[in-house]
């Protein structure tokens, strides 16, 4: 393990230790333990078990697999006929950066005002503006997501993204890392040519670097002139040695290896998202042991960087041995993960694939996987229970669990429904 | 004069055509004829150079699949025959004859339903790649262009429009945006490539008028300051554009009687003899809201909220209008007991939502309550992406229904992208189910077309036809030529990995896939065929992988394409 990595592992245990994930000894006898039976339980990692049972102890999982002895005092739920997943994990959407996106007023995830489409933003950080008491989480958590990496769009460098439990309590702490990536965008930026935006991006990266190996320099005024603010170059210096991910939203083909090389130019962790031309550059992108987020239903030349597009990408982006980790790139699509999933699956993707690409690969290239992305022992306890085929569109989740909690599935659209179900008793104003 | 003559006729006004002087001196001399014709060109067959050759096409028997007939009904083992461009037969195998000499195609296994129909399309108009030049579907430079037709935008290359074929989409209402209160007219195509926009013209079908609600005029004028920036403004501009077209069909009116008097003076030849009234200048703006006016042109309306749609239904009261379908209509569940009362249809999405605030109060059971309160319900796409999953999208419609308890049939689900679909543009009569009669428009789905592992086989419209994704695949549009259209022919190819594991051979088409009812046990167990590859788990947790497509056999003599 390099040291970064394990670095940064710390790290996130010590948030963990913040918000009472992990729990001192003493208190575990106390805390609470939940036991699913009789289900079929897909890991994660493309293991299958029927009749199998999970169990929760307080906000982790404490064993999955065939029926064991359940502990005394435990709370048995048998859910015959069900199928449990790992929770999804959304990624390059801005949930809890957005309520309606017109509403500029409800909108964190870029300048409310329109700025330059290169502007450089990185200082700016998604668990600033993140509100975990959005509508949208619960209409995504009722599609089976119990996690988000909250992302920040528009601009050359769009700041941090976060992660977050799609928790249901308020106040609670559903932010469990803040600055999980840095977000880029280099295809079709309206102000900047491809020469130029790469342009900014290179000086970026350059005067981070100059700051990173010399803060101090930097406050005495030792460094020459650097156009950036302090929290763009000190969260851009956090790029560097294999710290944070850069995410690099990408079309064209041509452009996918350019941002390969820069980023190996710089040894960058870089995670391609868009890549809606990925497959033409698929044995590229596989060498270069980079992951990609991509919309497995983009097959349109919807752009002229996209004229490639095709509905296979993610299938043979999976063949040529490259993480995928799907996105519907919308806040409010965020609960049709699963659709994508399994129009993926539909054109010749691996389901077992298809399955990683919604948890497993997302914690993974995020540094998160350590906590999430797999139904194991001593990970967090974020599920959902299905009553068919999660890919399929006549499915639905009956239990989805964040963090070891069973969270309702009554959204805001769920109580709009509710006081519509009978017009009788629907208002109609003045009596007649 | 003649010809002139012919295509007046028909026209419900005054419109009559006759010599401009009377023989007889006791009957009153008919009016001069309304100069507009009915709205919306219908293009007669014979002044369409380009029309499509629906009339000769070859005999066609789909055998042994299981049929949804688009009106509700489904029939397992069935035989849809078709010819001349029209569905002949539909029916149990044991009941439906095959033509001699018929081409035949072996179905069994698979889903045969009517071609899919697009009540909301930009294609065309908004086409892919997003290009300044070809964004052509708003004229926003003043709030009501009721003069202006979605046809004279349309880019016949667009290519997401094979895409559409691909995936069933045969027909297809293309309409305005919705920057104005009046955008113009839609135009109806049918889904086959062609030269021109006239080349795939749906022959017959009426002229329709798009119009928009609340968010999107107020903001595009308002940002200009100028009218209208509010909803009451928007329910202004529309008043006076109708009022407009009231003083204008009076006008004409008033004209035509005083050319019947001056023709009853005129048998008297006098010396001081006047010069015939002159028509009133036309306006084609005007003369479309006329044809609203008169119900000859559909009206399609944008409009999100319950009390704006309510708002309009007051409106259409106000000048007799009567309002065809309510597009987006995410609150349309609020008030569907007065929409099913007017027999106003509902074009909806499954579960867009929230991006606006008039988007904000969706439901995901808008159409089950919908269709359960006697509303015809439509599944639209408004998008070249969405289109492409008509079928999933009405899936998960359904889907919704049933998780809450709403009474719903498959078939209903299906009618929402069929033949309500059709209502909703004013052709049901042609097409949107498989009857007798009925245009040939077919798709031929590898499994249920309800599961999301299903995909098309083969689409036929008018008979022909016109995608065979075994065979020649899609058919890239010009412009994708040489710039990466060979990954069109691609995609219409199986998997690029064969991943998946073969089914048993010869399963029902019920147990394909998942199918969406809520008793459908889930079906967990991966198959017991999945050997584990070395020290890895079993490879595929989907329950059910998507069946290929039954291997087509010809019989009967007929060879396949």
């Amino acid at each position: 393990m390099r040291r970064r990595e394990f670095m940064s592992q710390l790290s996130s245990a010590a948030l963990f230790g913040a918000s009472t994930l992990t729990l001192a000894p003493s208190a575990r006898a106390q805390q609470p333990v939940r036991v699913w039976t009789d289900a079929t339980i897909w890991t994660g990692d493309g293991e299958v078990i029927s009749g199998g049972m999970l169990v929760v102890t307080g906000e982790r999982i404490s064993a999955v697999g065939k029926p064991g002895p359940i502990p005394p005092d435990a709370q048995v739920t048998n859910v015959s006929g069900s199928l449990i997943t790992p929770g999804w994990v959304a990624t390059e959407t801005p949930l809890g950066l957005v309520e309606v996106e017109l509403e500029s007023s409800t909108v964190d995830a870029h300048p409310r005002r329109a700025e330059r489409s290169d502007a450089i933003r990185a200082g700016q950080a998604a668990v600033d503006g993140y509100n975990p008491q959005s509508t949208l989480l619960a209409v995504a958590r009722r599609g089976g997501v119990t996690s988000a990496v909250s992302t920040p769009d528009s601009g050359l460098i769009s700041g941090t993204s976060a992660w977050a439990d799609l928790l249901e309590r308020f106040p609670s702490t559903p932010v469990v890392r803040e600055d999980v990536a840095l977000h880029a965008n280099i295809s079709e930026l309206p102000d900047a040519t491809r020469p130029l935006g790469f342009s900014r991006l290179r000086d970026a990266l350059q005067s981070a670097r100059l700051y990173s190996r010399s803060p101090d320099a930097y406050d005495r005024g030792q460094t020459r002139d650097l156009e950036l603010s302090v929290a763009d170059l000190d969260r851009l210096s956090r790029l560097f040695g294999g710290g944070l991910p850069l995410v690099v939203r990408v079309t064209r083909g041509a452009d996918i290896l350019r941002v390969l090389s820069l980023a190996k130019g710089y040894a960058l962790r870089l995670i391609l998202s868009g890549v809606e031309e990925g497959w033409t550059v698929a044995q590229q992108i596989a060498a270069a042991r980079v992951p990609v987020i991509v919309d497995p239903t983009r097959n349109l030349p919807a752009t002229f960087s996209a004229l490639r597009a095709r509905r296979e990408n993610a299938a043979l982006l999976s063949a040529a041995g490259v993480n995928v980790i799907f996105s519907p790139f919308d806040a409010y699509a965020a609960h049709n993960l699963r659709q994508l999933a399994g129009n993926a699956v539909a054109v010749g993707m691996a389901p077992k694939a298809a399955l990683r690409a919604l948890s497993l690969e997302p914690a993974t290239a995020f540094g998160m996987a350590q906590n999430y992305g797999l139904l194991a022992p001593g990970k967090v306890a974020s599920f959902s229970v299905w009553n068919g085929d999660p890919f399929e569109l006549g499915s639905w989740a009956t239990e989805v669990v964040v963090r070891g909690t069973s969270t309702s599935l009554r959204t805001r659209q769920d109580l709009l429904f509710e006081r519509y179900r009978d017009l009788s008793r629907v208002p109609r104003g003045r009596a007649g | 004069m003649g010809a002139f003559c012919l295509l007046v006729a028909g026209v419900g006004l005054v419109g009559a055509c006759a010599p401009p002087v009377a023989k007889s001196p006791d009957v009153a001399p008919p009016p001069p004829a309304l100069p507009w014709l009915p709205s919306g060109d219908p293009a007669p067959a014979a002044t369409s150079p380009g029309s499509p050759p629906a009339g000769a096409s070859p005999a066609v028997a789909l055998v042994g699949g299981t049929l949804m007939t688009g009106t509700g009904g489904e029939i397992a083992d069935a035989t849809v025959t078709f010819q001349d461009g029209r569905i002949v037969a539909v029916g149990p195998r044991a009941d439906v004859a095959v033509p001699q000499g018929a081409q035949v195609i072996d179905v069994r296994g698979r889903f045969v339903t009517p071609g899919l129909i697009d009540a909301h399309s930009h294609m065309g108009v908004y086409p892919v790649p997003e290009a300044a030049a070809h964004a052509d579907g708003n004229e926003a430079t003043r709030p009501v262009t009721a003069n202006v037709r979605a046809a004279e935008s349309f880019w016949p290359q667009d290519p997401a429009l094979s895409h559409a074929l691909a995936a069933g989409v045969t027909t297809l209402l293309v309409l305005p945006g919705s920057a104005n209160l009046i955008g113009g007219q839609g135009v109806t195509v049918k889904n086959r490539p062609g030269r021109s926009v006239e080349e795939m013209r749906f022959v017959g079908a009426p002229a329709t008028l798009k119009m928009a609600c609340g968010e999107n005029p107020k903001r595009v004028y308002g940002e200009r300051n100028s009218a209208p920036s509010t909803r009451m403004g928007n329910v202004a501009g529309y008043r006076e554009a109708f009022r407009d077209a009231q003083e204008y069909g009076a006008k004409f009116r008033d004209w035509q009687a005083r050319h019947v008097s001056w023709q009853r003076k005129r048998r008297a030849p006098r010396e001081d003899e006047q010069p015939a009234p002159i028509m009133p200048d036309r306006d084609a703006g005007l003369e479309t809201l006329l044809g609203a006016l008169e119900g000859r042109v559909l009206l399609e309306i944008h409009c999100y909220r319950a009390d704006e749609m309510l708002a309009m239904l007051a409106l259409a009261d106000e000048f007799g209008l009567s309002v065809r379908a309510f597009h987006h209509a995410v609150e349309a569940y609020k008030i569907r007991d007065v929409l099913a009362a007017r027999g106003v249809a509902v074009a909806t999405w499954a579960d867009w939502w929230g991006f606006k605030l008039e988007a904000y109060d969706t439901v995901r059971e808008n159409l089950a309550l919908l269709s359960e309160a006697g509303v015809r319900g439509v599944l639209h796409s408004d998008s070249a992406a969405l289109v492409q999953r008509l079928n999933q999208e009405a899936a998960k419609s359904y889907g919704a229904g049933v998780r809450a308890g709403i009474p719903i049939e498959r078939g209903t689900a299906l009618s929402w992208i069929t033949s309500n679909a059709a209502w909703a543009l004013g052709v049901e009569g042609q097409t949107g189910s498989l009857e007798p009669g009925k245009m040939a428009d077919v798709v031929v789905w590898s499994g249920d077309p309800f599961s999301v592992y299903s995909r098309v086989d083969r689409v036929f419209i008018d008979g022909w036809d016109a995608y065979d994704r075994e065979g020649a695949g899609r058919r890239p549009s010009d412009f994708e030529l040489g710039q990466g259209a060979e990954g069109a022919r691609r995609e219409g190819e199986r998997s690029p990995a064969p991943v998946v594991p073969a089914p048993a051979s010869g399963a029902a088409p019920a147990a394909t896939t998942a199918s969406p009812p809520a008793a459908q046990p889930p079906a967990a167990q991966p198959p017991a065929s999945q050997s584990p590859a070395a020290g890895s788990p079993a490879p595929s947790p989907a329950p059910a992988p998507p069946s290929p497509p039954a291997p087509v056999a010809p019989q009967a003599g007929g060879a396949l394409p």
